[in-house]
């Protein structure tokens, strides 16, 4: 197991707590807050897979990923707050 | 005499692993802290610095090159929306009537909401009088 897998599997492991949280959350908001970081973490996985493949196009997809996942989290406050999406 | 490649490779997975050293602990406060404003606290900060921390291993180990310029364009996005993103969250949970842990000794946020909204020439005297 290279330190890159390692790097990988632990970072694994925290997607796993943040699902746990989005699974047992009390209320909606926990799960928005878990559903959030879920996609900064990603970003992150996205980084390392840049750096196991030397490829670009990870840095692409990792780009894209940071700025819908603030979409979605925008979208999920709103709805949260109870108003409507082209309010 | 250094070999500056293996030096720079070194110091890529040192910022590597402690960005998802940062991580890990986001995410265990996520899961561990009592109500949904610690858990944002814990997991947006310590979250967003360890993303960073990934993306900055990327830009040491690649240099300026086409990777390096979208990893820091990526650290510009991270840091930009996370924060931003957390504090739309928050607020809709409060105004969603999320309830404080039974710990929490303050909520400035309500007191402020009720300054402004409820009987505001009362309020505002109120706020006036008590320093």
């Amino acid at each position: 197991m290279s330190a890159l897998e390692l790097l990988m599997a632990g970072l694994v492991l925290a997607a796993g707590l943040c699902l746990w949280r989005a699974w047992l959350g009390p209320t909606a908001a926990d799960c928005a807050v878990a559903v959030d970081l879920l996609g900064v973490l990603m970003v992150g996985f996205c980084a390392l897979l840049t750096v196991q493949t030397g490829k670009d196009l990870y840095m692409v997809v990792g780009l894209a990923w940071s700025l819908l996942a603030f979409v979605g989290s925008l979208a999920l406050a709103k709805h949260l707050e109870g108003r409507r999406f082209d309010d | 005499m250094i070999d500056f490649a293996d030096t720079r490779q070194l110091a890529a997975y040192v910022l590597m692993a402690l960005g998802l050293a940062f991580d890990l602990v986001g995410c265990i406060g996520l899961v561990r802290l009592p109500d949904v404003y610690n858990r944002l606290q814990a997991g947006t900060k310590c979250v967003t610095l360890g993303t960073f921390l990934l993306l900055l291993g990327v830009v040491v180990r690649f240099g300026l090159n086409a990777m390096g310029w979208k990893a820091l364009l990526c650290i510009w996005f991270v840091a930009m929306t996370s924060p931003t993103a957390a504090h739309a969250i928050a607020r809709a949970a409060h105004r969603a009537g999320v309830p404080l842990a039974t710990g929490s000794v303050l909520d400035r946020y309500r007191e402020d909401g009720e300054a402004r909204d409820g009987a505001g020439e009362d309020a505002a005297v109120r706020r006036g009088a008590t320093p």
